[in-house]
């Protein structure tokens, strides 16, 4: 009995000597200094951006001696569940960075701070891309960086195949006729490449004057005739017209190989390739308005600094916050970095940023912005996006018409998700 | 219970208390907790505590059985269910063949029995997802080795993971490739554990070889497939790492062709913001797999053999 109780009280006590090291504990310096934990899937470590963020990050540091900053990155195919896990544990970093499509889904479930009044002067932030972060009237985060996706081509192709440079009026048909005149040059060679898939879609709706959810985004509008008739037009690419290659002719590469490669006349594709085609394309490209079909219609990508709502220091979260993603300093280094577009409307930062060549047309990237839909926002964001991306797929593979495949996808919508 | 069982278990006890811990803890708990989860609609996303109103919680988003009656009204969990079904018809005849195969070149009295014994297994120790990438390379439609030696002999290699039609088959092979090592060293023991003397008297009265295996060999070790067949259908059921590194993970594969339970079950708690949703679809996995396991016992009686 006495070694019974011998070894009871022995797992007692190891098991309260474990148990603190199980829960979550922040550091916390002697002198009054406070270490602010910042989380993000953009600025990896080893890149241009990756450098950006940790000269940002030291800037602030030096500003603000009293606070620390220990930065963790991780990447996006990963981010978001890990995110989550740490958002219900309660072990959410200060500082996390969310995207816009993501933002809506934290914001309704309670999880972030209400920043409004902790964020201070907030006049140099771009307006369209601060009030992205704005849900229901509270301003959960601000925008670290946004960007869009214009007309990448080929210059050395459009050159050998006489044709003009793609112009600011260009729309789908004009890309059609080019495409084909480009691939006649090799039977290697494609026109364009933009495939059918969730984000291209929404945008491709709008440019030929549909969309897939109403004005005030409290229905799903997928299988409006003008968004049949894109989905059609944009499978039309691979399975009619044929100036994009399908997945089996690229057999596994990806697109921006196939640019890089010179294969290929036209990409539709983000504004974050740059610093990968400057380093990367062994001929001279350039940039347009990505071409519509009936009007016009570009991406808003944006993502954002928010603070957890379970953050000890809030205040010094949203100085952190604000600073990474808006201050002169921080921009700047941004944008040398090429690492997408400061959301800011600082003269001189958008001057040094259009004075870095190539794109010679850099000035198309702000141009894009006069035409800015943003993508359809749910709560349940992922699943809608994963159930409007199956029923394109359909569409691509001919197994349904637009549509059929249009039909049944607004109705597993409106089954399974809430707006 | 006599006055030495309990007094056993007085004893054991102590002994017993680490990796009960444990599974109370990991185990146990989280069945619990996902049980209750299961009748609620929480997102995943927002703080719940265990040791703070966790009760009161469940009470306040209970749903009771809409999640069960979502999933199974659901067309989307019946073709989950048949690529599982599907994926377990390729699997299972061609694994336990192959690991058949395996352990009787093993279990030869041949000179690299011990290497063959190390090459079969190793695969086995290999993390899936090293092993996916690899395959994902063996694979690939272009620059792949195998549809490379396919076009030597003139056969035009599929897409492989990319094709709707040969994402699963691709799956099997690797799911094959990896487990196979492991049925075959359960099914070694079993060769190994057959009294020779059975042997020697065939030999005796002049049987053949095939009438060696078919007459002897299999039926004693009846028990040890039937053993080998149970344990591969219940982790066929739970397949799931080599489905989201080798196809395409946004989409659950070509057109979704690969799309299977518990890929269903990650993406809904991970990734959808259902956990309420998912914790239930888990547990219609429990009931699938109990029911498939209690038809698989009851045919046992039919065809196996415990008189070794």
């Amino acid at each position: 009995m006495k070694t019974t109780r011998n070894v009871l009280s022995l797992a007692l006590v190891l098991v309260l000597v474990l148990l603190p090291a199980f829960s979550a504990g922040t550091k916390e310096a002697a002198q009054g200094t406070v270490t602010l934990k910042l989380e993000q899937f953009s600025g990896s470590e080893a890149t241009l951006s990756g450098e950006a963020l940790k000269g940002m990050i030291a800037e602030f540091e030096k500003q603000n001696p009293t606070i620390k900053v220990e930065l963790q990155t991780i990447g996006y195919d990963d981010y978001f569940t890990q995110l989550q896990s740490k958002v219900v544990g309660g072990n959410a970093a200060d500082v996390f960075e969310l995207n816009y499509e993501n933002f809506v889904a934290y914001a309704s479930e309670g999880t972030l701070a209400d920043v409004t009044k902790l964020l201070g002067d907030t006049s140099g932030f771009n307006k369209t891309a601060l009030d992205a972060f704005n849900y229901q009237g509270v301003q959960y985060g601000v925008p670290n960086s946004f960007s869009n996706v214009v007309l990448f081509y080929n210059k050395a192709l459009f050159d050998r195949a006489n044709l003009a440079y793609p112009s600011s009026d260009w729309t789908w048909k004009d890309v059609e006729v080019a495409s084909k005149k480009i691939m006649a040059l090799d039977k290697n060679i494609w026109g364009f490449y933009r495939p059918l898939s969730f984000h291209e879609f929404y945008k491709g709706a709008a440019q030929n004057g549909g969309s897939l959810m109403n004005a005030e985004r409290t229905a799903f509008t997928v299988n409006l005739p003008q968004n049949v008739e894109a989905a059609k037009l944009m499978a039309g690419w691979q399975t009619d017209s044929k100036i994009m290659p399908t997945d089996a002719d690229m057999a596994g590469m990806g697109d921006w190989d196939l640019f890089k490669s010179g294969r290929l006349g036209m990409l539709v594709t983000g504004i974050w390739a740059f610093g990968d085609f400057t380093a990367n394309c062994p001929f001279d490209w350039d940039i347009a308005i990505e071409p519509g079909n009936v009007q016009k219609a570009t991406h808003f990508f944006s993502n954002s600094y928010v603070v957890s709502e379970t953050s000890k220091y809030p205040s010094e979260a949203a100085k952190l916050a604000v600073f990474l993603a808006g201050s002169k300093e921080a921009t700047k280094l941004r944008v040398e970095a090429s690492w997408e577009l400061p959301p800011v409307t600082y003269p001189e930062i958008i001057d040094s940023y259009l004075s870095i060549t190539p794109p010679e047309n850099r000035e198309a990237v702000f141009a894009s912005l006069d035409y800015l839909v943003t993508p359809p926002v749910s709560i349940q964001q992922a699943e809608m996006q994963a159930i409007i991306q199956s029923y394109l797929g359909q569409i691509v593979s001919g197994k349904q018409s637009a549509k059929a495949a249009l039909d049944a996808c607004q109705k597993e919508l409106e089954a399974k998700t809430s707006l | 219970m006599s006055i030495q069982g309990r007094r056993g278990i007085r004893v054991a006890l102590p002994y017993l208390l680490p990796s009960l811990l444990g599974a109370l803890l990991f185990a146990i708990l989280p069945i619990i907790i996902s049980l209750l989860l299961s009748v609620t609609n929480w997102s995943g996303m927002s703080r719940v505590r265990l040791t703070d109103g966790f009760l009161k919680f469940v009470a306040e988003n209970f749903v009771g059985l809409e999640n069960t009656k979502a999933i199974l009204g659901d067309g989307e969990f019946w073709r989950a269910l048949s690529h599982n079904l599907y994926f377990i018809v390729l699997y299972l005849p061609l694994m336990l063949a192959l690991s058949m195969t395996a352990a009787l070149i093993i279990n030869a009295p041949n000179r690299g029995a011990n290497l063959y014994r190390v090459v079969y297994y190793l695969p086995v120790l290999t993390s899936w997802v090293a092993g996916s990438l690899i395959w994902k390379w063996l694979l690939s439609p272009v620059y792949g080795p195998i549809n490379n030696a396919l076009a030597i002999i003139g056969i035009e290699g599929p897409l492989w993971l990319q094709s709707e039609v040969w994402a699963m088959p691709s799956i099997v092979l690797a799911s094959i490739w990896k487990d196979m090592g492991f049925y075959a060293m359960i099914l070694l023991g079993g060769l190994k554990s057959i009294n020779v003397e059975y042997y020697e008297a065939a030999r005796i009265d002049g049987a053949s070889k095939a009438q060696v295996f078919a007459r002897i060999t299999l039926p004693l070790l009846s028990s040890v497939l039937f053993y080998v067949s149970m344990l591969s259908m219940i982790n066929a059921f739970q397949l799931f790492p080599q489905v989201m590194v080798m196809t395409k993970e946004g989409n659950a594969g070509p057109n979704g062709a690969t799309m299977v339970m518990v890929e269903r079950i990650y993406k809904y708690a991970f990734r959808y913001g259902k956990m309420g949703y998912a914790a239930a679809y888990s547990w219609i996995l429990f009931v699938i797999i109990m029911a498939f396991t209690y038809i698989q016992k009851r045919g046992e009686r039919r065809w196996v053999n415990y008189d070794v």
